[in-house]
């Protein structure tokens, strides 16, 4: 017996273990949740007719289609838009830190006119081709706009014909800015300054890149609501994945002993390592993300399955303990670095052009097979050394083996 | 020790999965799908009831109607209350008759109520969002492909894909001759499947590439991926049933909103197990042009 070695065995151990038990409740807590996990803000906008534009089916569903692009655009994880009756939008918000400005931002028309010193509307929503929300010059927020090719040549014809006078930009008849024309702008470009915060100019790019409704949108109720998924059914489910994962906690220990000991040691840190990741890229945990975590929990024991495997036949092969672990590991290494990679090239694709729940789900799996690889094959190659190196036992049985039980291996 | 070749029954394996396929691929042309809500669209039932009520109470009243799958939200500004008097209920488009009866029991088990609103409500996945998604999933499997050709070869990526690619359909299958619901989280436990599925090829076909190095001219190219399919075999058998264990917990005792979440699963890692251990093997000999034996 090594004490010295046993004890830095220890001490990493009941680190993980006591940092686990004390900090996992309020990690979880901390950790953002989704709709369906949580619940948010409902939201409902009733259609009005207007003096151009009656209330339709048609006019709805475009209605809808720009909403659903102005809530995607707030970057919230897997909101949900729907059509309710002949003249209603519903619209559901997960968690929003400020559900006020985002709710008012959904209404607006948004309708954008340019217009010249006579007060004549020259260019409108339909000559913008994009816009974006910048810091501009003195740490101003900005929204650049960007014309159409038609809608550069109308704007570079009236900056022409009206240089030193003013062109007022409105948004629903409000005046956004009014500057004064310098010269004739031909490059197809124009700014809007006036912005007080950059989330304001940010919802303002929103509002003018998914284009003005067609007809009026009135906000009739907000409210807070639960979870999509039931209080009741998320619940049962918890206390499910928990007992699901004390099951493979119970099935390491019994089948790989002192090893399993070590991967159930690992899969804590692996456990709080992610929580904290999520929460520091402020994520927001959903459904999906929970199947993206299974699967990565899943990849996270087979490495130490594999590793623990590899190590068992080095036994069988006549290796010592300490040997048969460095080459367990090693051996192990390129099987793990392969199946992991494959996953992450396809969660890449995933998050790049999933939506939603494809999405949410490449997020988790990325993040925990990554921490995987570091809990799993690291960590543990940590604790095991110290284990082995405090020479409490040489009986491989207490590592995995089950037909070489109670026969000892060569020390060194 | 003589054991079971796999690659020797082959046929077997082989005659297995392309029935499964067509019962599969008959029962999604002829019975097609079951689409929850989140793609059909519904109805929705906005309660207040006079006193507060929990979401198991309105579930265990929709149950009997078979809606027990219902969307079930309670209005409070605590996400973590327990009851509340507003209830939102997103159900399947009922009839007005069925409709009825389901109020007539929420009064009679739950108190009197007032309705707010009971209207129709569109689909939230548009035809656009599955189209994307769908995109996304086969350029990831390009990706995979091109990892596991550098890695590997060819043929064990194609191998590999024709493998997860039978996963996928066997869950669908599975959701069709069932007609289970289909809901936006079906994606995601698709996606899985996926994930599970390649994981488990790989590690058979890592001793495969491992083995091809030092395979000797005395043994055949059949016996060696016999070798390698059974020297996995232990940590084929551990890492599935663990695996196992998470989704069967959600589906014995998870709520039922996440039912078929977990079921989608459940049944894809069982077909996951089945083509790694049994078919990719035997399929990559058969991409070399190769019969068992040789």
């Amino acid at each position: 017996m090594r004490w010295n070695e046993l004890g830095k065995f220890l001490i990493v151990a009941f680190a993980i273990i006591g940092g686990f038990c004390m900090y996992i409740r309020p990690l979880a807590s901390t950790v953002k949740q989704g709709l369906d996990l949580q619940g948010g803000t409902h939201v409902v906008l009733q259609a009005e007719d207007t003096p151009q534009l009656k209330v339709n089916d048609d006019a709805l569903d475009r209605a809808t289609h720009i909403i659903e692009r102005r809530v995607n655009a707030l970057g919230l994880t897997e909101p949900v838009v729907q059509r309710q009756g002949r003249d209603r939008i519903i619209v559901e918000l997960p968690g929003v830190k400020d559900p006020e400005k985002a709710i008012n931002m959904l209404g607006k028309t948004a309708m954008l006119e340019f217009k010249d010193p006579q007060g004549k509307t020259v260019l409108n929503g339909m000559d913008l081709k994009d816009a974006k929300a910048t810091m501009g010059n003195g740490n101003r927020p900005t929204v650049n706009l960007e014309f159409t090719d038609e809608g550069a040549r109308k704007f570079a014809d009236v900056t022409a014909r009206n240089v030193g006078k003013q062109i007022a930009i409105t948004l629903d008849g409000e005046i956004l800015t009014n500057p004064v024309v310098q010269e004739a702008i031909t490059g197809g470009r124009a700014q809007i300054t006036g912005e007080r915060t950059m989330e304001d100019a940010n919802h303002l790019a929103i509002l003018l890149r998914s284009g003005s409704l067609p007809v009026k949108l009135e906000v009739i109720e907000n409210r807070t609501v639960g979870p999509t998924l039931g209080q009741d059914s998320k619940e049962a489910s918890q206390k499910a994945f928990l007992i699901g994962v004390a099951g493979v906690f119970v099935f390491m220990l019994v089948f790989y002993r002192l090893s399993g000991l070590v991967a159930d040691i690992a899969l804590l840190l692996y456990t709080m390592l992610l929580l904290l990741l999520m929460r520091y890229l402020n994520a927001t945990l959903t459904l999906p993300g929970m199947a993206g975590i299974i699967l990565s929990i899943g990849m996270a024991v087979d490495a130490n399955v594999l590793i623990f495997e590899r190590f068992k036949e080095e036994i069988r092969n006549g290796r010592s303990l300490r040997k048969a672990m460095d080459s367990g590991f090693s051996r192990a290494m390129t099987t793990i670095l392969d199946s992991n990679i494959t996953t992450l090239m396809a969660c890449l694709v995933l998050f790049y052009l999933g939506t939603g729940p494809v999405k949410g789900f490449a997020i988790t799996l990325a993040l925990g097979v990554l921490l995987s690889m570091f809990s799993a094959v690291t960590v543990s190659r940590f604790l095991l050394k110290f284990l082995i190196n405090a020479d409490i036992t040489k009986n491989p049985f207490w590592f995995g083996m089950f037909r070489h039980s109670g026969q000892e291996v060569a020390g060194k | 020790m003589k054991r079971f070749s796999i690659v020797r029954h082959w046929k077997i394996f082989f005659t297995i999965t392309v029935l499964f396929l067509l019962i599969g691929y008959g029962s999604m042309i002829f019975r097609g799908f079951n689409m929850g809500i989140d793609f059909t669209g519904g109805s929705i039932m906005d309660l207040e009831f006079a006193k507060p009520v929990q979401v198991s109470q309105v579930r265990d009243v929709l149950d009997k109607h078979d809606l027990g799958n219902a969307v079930i939200q309670l209005e409070s500004s605590d996400a973590n209350v327990k009851e509340a008097r507003g209830v939102l209920i997103r159900t399947a488009v009922i009839s007005d008759d069925n409709r009825k009866a389901v109020m007539n029991d929420m009064q009679s088990a739950l108190g009197g109520y007032q309705i707010r609103r009971v209207e129709n409500v569109g689909a939230t996945i548009g035809g656009e969002l599955v189209q994307q998604a769908v995109i996304a999933i086969l350029l990831s499997w390009v990706l995979m492909i091109l990892y596991i050709t550098i890695r590997f070869q060819f043929k064990f990526a194609i191998a590999a894909i024709i493998a997860l690619m039978i996963d996928v359909s066997n869950t669908l299958s599975c959701f069709s001759l069932l007609q289970l619901e289909i809901d936006s989280s079906f994606v995601a436990a698709l996606l899985t499947v996926v994930g599970y599925s390649i994981n488990g090829t790989i590690v058979i076909f890592d001793r495969i590439r491992e083995n091809l190095k030092v395979h000797r001219r005395s043994e055949t190219v059949t016996d060696m991926i016999d070798n390698s399919i059974w020297s996995t075999m232990t940590r084929t058998c551990y890492t599935t049933i663990t695996s196992l264990f998470a989704v069967i917990a959600i589906f014995l005792f998870g709520g039922a909103t996440i039912h078929n979440f977990s079921f989608a699963m459940l049944a894809g890692f069982v077909s996951g197990a089945y083509t790694s251990i049994l078919l990719a093997g035997p399929l990559w000999l058969f991409l070399q042009g190769k019969h068992a034996g040789d």
